[in-house]
């Protein structure tokens, strides 16, 4: 089972850096606002499975976390629902929004693409619009 | 000088032509305009980053200039027009006049969230959502379906309560009076009221529900409200704050106005009710 011990090792990886950010946000709000946007957060480990019979995925961004030249959006973070970007923004405090459910903080990104998938009971999103301001 | 009034003591003529102000303005274009410039915002206002229009001291001044922008457009259509206010602490049930045909119409049908009755509805085809996040294309909401209620009088009272207006870091993670209306931390109250009403309002094109501007005024109506009970509480920080807006900065997207010019609204409106410092 080579593969189960490689996906053992990856999570470990993930869980470090997941470990030093958590160290970084107990040092204060100040110290986590100040955190470069692409530190990784607690909880935002990839994930990709089908949910209520729709394609969730999340991961590191490839294309950096740029948007409209604005930083920081999802923190270099990307979720997409059936291959279709769903914005996604990081709290300070760690939590999640989307741009579905954007008052409504949960505890990770896989999260907040679920409740996305719930909110939007089957209807397909529309291609992220990039802030224009 | 015009005068902001609650929703709740609107006559059936002032209901009348508010709704007729909003479907003309939905007509022309110039609605969906503001919806766009909010989801620019509230998409592109991080905590790590610039932030104007949310989570930052700046949502209340901001959202002040953007509901006289809108209250202006309004008023163009129909001068005896104005904004009124939701006191979400006392109308706080679906069965509030707020949400009858005759004005908002009611919560959307269990099937889609579609809302269908009332001048928004989708049957009246007088409201279609175009700036949308997804594919659908009418107003939907859930009133109360989130299983949490609407903040009390008292859970505002706590708010209103706390003298320090904003505190660093400036952001969802600030103490101060700010961030516990705004509802990033405590109690909840801003952010809470979209989550209740569900539907477009729980997301970042609100204001696509006409419910936005009521939410909206009555928030800036309790800004008022702890001004007048803290006058010695400045708008806080005042200067040389990285990626926030400080007292004397202008603000995007106007460019043209500061958080100090909007700290007076008698200057543009007042209340039916006087705020009082108790």
């Amino acid at each position: 089972m080579s593969s189960s011990i490689t996906r053992r090792k990856v999570l470990g990886v993930a869980a470090g850096a997941a470990g030093a950010a958590a160290g970084l946000a107990l040092a204060g709000p100040a110290a986590a606002a100040a955190a470069p946007a692409r530190t990784a957060a607690p909880g935002s480990a990839d994930f990709d499975e089908v949910y209520l019979g729709r394609h969730i995925k999340g991961g590191p961004s490839a294309h950096g976390g740029h948007h409209g030249g604005h930083e920081g959006h999802g923190g270099g973070y990307t979720v997409t629902i059936d291959g279709a970007e769903l914005h996604v923004m990081r709290n300070a405090d760690g939590t999640w929004i989307s741009v579905i459910t954007h008052y409504d903080p949960v505890a990770t990104p896989r999260a907040a693409a679920r409740a996305a998938v719930r909110e939007l009971q089957g209807a397909p999103l529309v291609p992220l619009t990039l802030p224009v301001a | 000088m015009h005068i902001r009034k609650n929703q709740a003591t609107l006559t059936a003529d002032e209901k009348r032509r508010f709704v007729a102000a909003l479907l003309e303005l939905k007509r022309t274009g110039r609605y969906d305009a503001f919806v766009t410039t909010h989801n620019a915002f509230i998409m592109g206002d991080t905590d790590g980053g610039d932030r104007v229009g949310h989570r930052s001291p700046s949502f209340l001044p901001w959202h002040r200039r953007f509901l006289l922008e809108f209250e202006a457009a309004l008023r163009s259509v129909d001068p005896t027009v104005a904004l009124p206010y939701w006191d979400w602490t006392a109308d706080r049930t679906s069965r509030s006049s707020l949400w009858a045909p005759d004005f908002l119409g009611g919560t959307g049908r269990a099937r889609d969230g579609q809302v269908v009755d009332g001048p928004f509805a989708r049957s009246g085809d007088r409201w279609p959502i175009t700036v949308r996040v997804d594919g659908r294309d009418y107003l939907r909401r859930d009133l109360g379906a989130s299983g949490r209620p609407l903040p009390t009088r008292a859970e505002v009272d706590s708010v209103l309560a706390m003298e320090t207006y904003d505190t660093a870091p400036w952001n969802s993670a600030s103490d101060g009076f700010r961030n516990h209306l705004e509802g990033w931390r405590g109690v909840n109250l801003h952010n809470r009221v979209h989550v209740w009403v569900g539907g477009q309002m729980a997301t970042g094109v609100s204001p696509n529900d006409p419910v936005f501007w009521l939410h909206h005024a009555f928030v800036d109506k309790l800004w008022a409200d702890w001004q007048a009970r803290h006058p010695a509480s400045p708008y806080l920080p005042a200067a040389g704050t990285a990626n926030v807006v400080d007292l004397h900065d202008t603000m995007r997207p106007w460019n043209d106005v500061t958080p100090a010019d909007m700290l007076d609204h008698t200057r543009h409106y007042t209340f039916d009710t006087a705020a009082t410092a108790a």
